[in-house]
């Protein structure tokens, strides 16, 4: 029962070790997924939300945790 | 023609690299396995370890055929940007010096004495213990070496680049360590992690954005330029954060 739990435990962390990294970069996929249904003739504007958003949420991200 | 050629070429090239990562973590403990309780329990766990991701793979495999791609993309997408920019996170942490390198002599120490302890109060059922934490080493390094295979090949028809290239960093460290006979502790690991971090997610925001519906500009070339950027921004990170112990680490 024990391995079960740290293989289930290992699997989940195989996505999520920081919880506020992976809460980032769902959100602006999210963001990145409404701008595609609301302004869906520029797709190149998705793009840009989601790979400006990934690069700040990464850059962001570290430099909180060594404030932490 | 060359925008395919850079798709598998990166696709193997991040697989193997990615698979000498977890295929060195596995090793460690296999072989911690092997010095407690000789090769028999560590290598049929690892065996056993290997079959069951092969099962793995043989189930998965036909039912992603099943998911409509535009899904298959964005799911996948999204969990290449949560597993490579996890893995690039803890890269930046360790080159800057904030979070220790990872240490194989160290691990190897610390499983080595976990067995002997649990020789010292199951010793009737040992083998068992042994070969199980084997077959655990195995199992979950190798599930990350499966989800990076199926992740980078899923509907862009890259599976066998991709699989080349995670057998052929399997073999590599196996018969490294049949020469060798203790952990790999040379291993780059962290410069390894930070190169993979970045592959996995350039090819994340891709496969994201492809399911978001945005056709990309140089369509698969434009992972090249993700990973460039990726790759800018993390060592800025590292210049930016890096403290005064990073270089004694290092």
């Amino acid at each position: 029962m024990n391995s079960l739990g740290a293989v289930l435990r290992e699997l989940a962390g195989l996505f999520i070790e920081d919880g506020s990294l992976a809460l980032e970069i769902v959100a602006v996929v999210a963001l990145a997924g409404l701008s595609a249904t609301l302004i869906s003739d520029a797709p190149l504007i998705t793009g840009g939300i989601l790979l400006f958003g990934c690069l700040g949420v990464l850059f962001a991200n570290v430099a909180l945790a060594v404030r932490r | 023609m060359l925008g395919s050629l850079a798709h598998a070429g990166s696709a193997m090239t991040a697989a193997f690299l990615a698979s000498i990562v977890e295929a060195v973590e596995a090793l460690t403990i296999v072989l911690a396995v092997a010095t407690v309780r000789g090769w028999r329990p560590a290598g049929l766990g690892a065996f056993a370890g290997l079959m069951l991701l092969i099962l793995i793979v043989a189930g998965l495999g036909p039912l992603l055929d099943l998911v409509p791609l535009y899904f298959l993309q964005l799911a996948i997408g999204i969990l290449l940007l949560l597993f490579g920019m996890r893995w690039l996170r803890k890269a930046i942490l360790r080159s800057a010096g904030v979070i220790p390198l990872h240490d194989e002599a160290t691990i190897f120490a610390t499983e080595t004495a976990e067995l002997r302890e649990q020789v010292r109060r199951h010793e009737a059922r040992l083998d068992w213990l042994a070969g199980l934490a084997s077959f655990k080493a195995v199992v979950l390094e190798g599930l990350e070496v499966v989800f990076i295979v199926i992740a980078l090949s899923a509907g862009h028809g890259s599976l066998i680049p991709a699989s080349a290239g995670a057998l052929a960093a399997c073999l590599l460290i196996a018969c490294i360590a049949l020469v060798v006979h203790r952990p790999l502790t040379r291993v780059p690991e962290n410069t390894l992690k930070f190169a993979v971090g970045i592959m996995l997610s350039a090819f994340g925001i891709f496969w994201t954005g492809e399911g978001l519906g945005v056709s990309w500009p140089g369509a698969d070339i434009a992972i090249v330029v993700f990973a460039a950027l990726f790759l800018a921004v993390a060592l800025a990170a590292v210049a930016l954060l890096r403290r005064p112990s990073a270089e004694a680490l290092q």
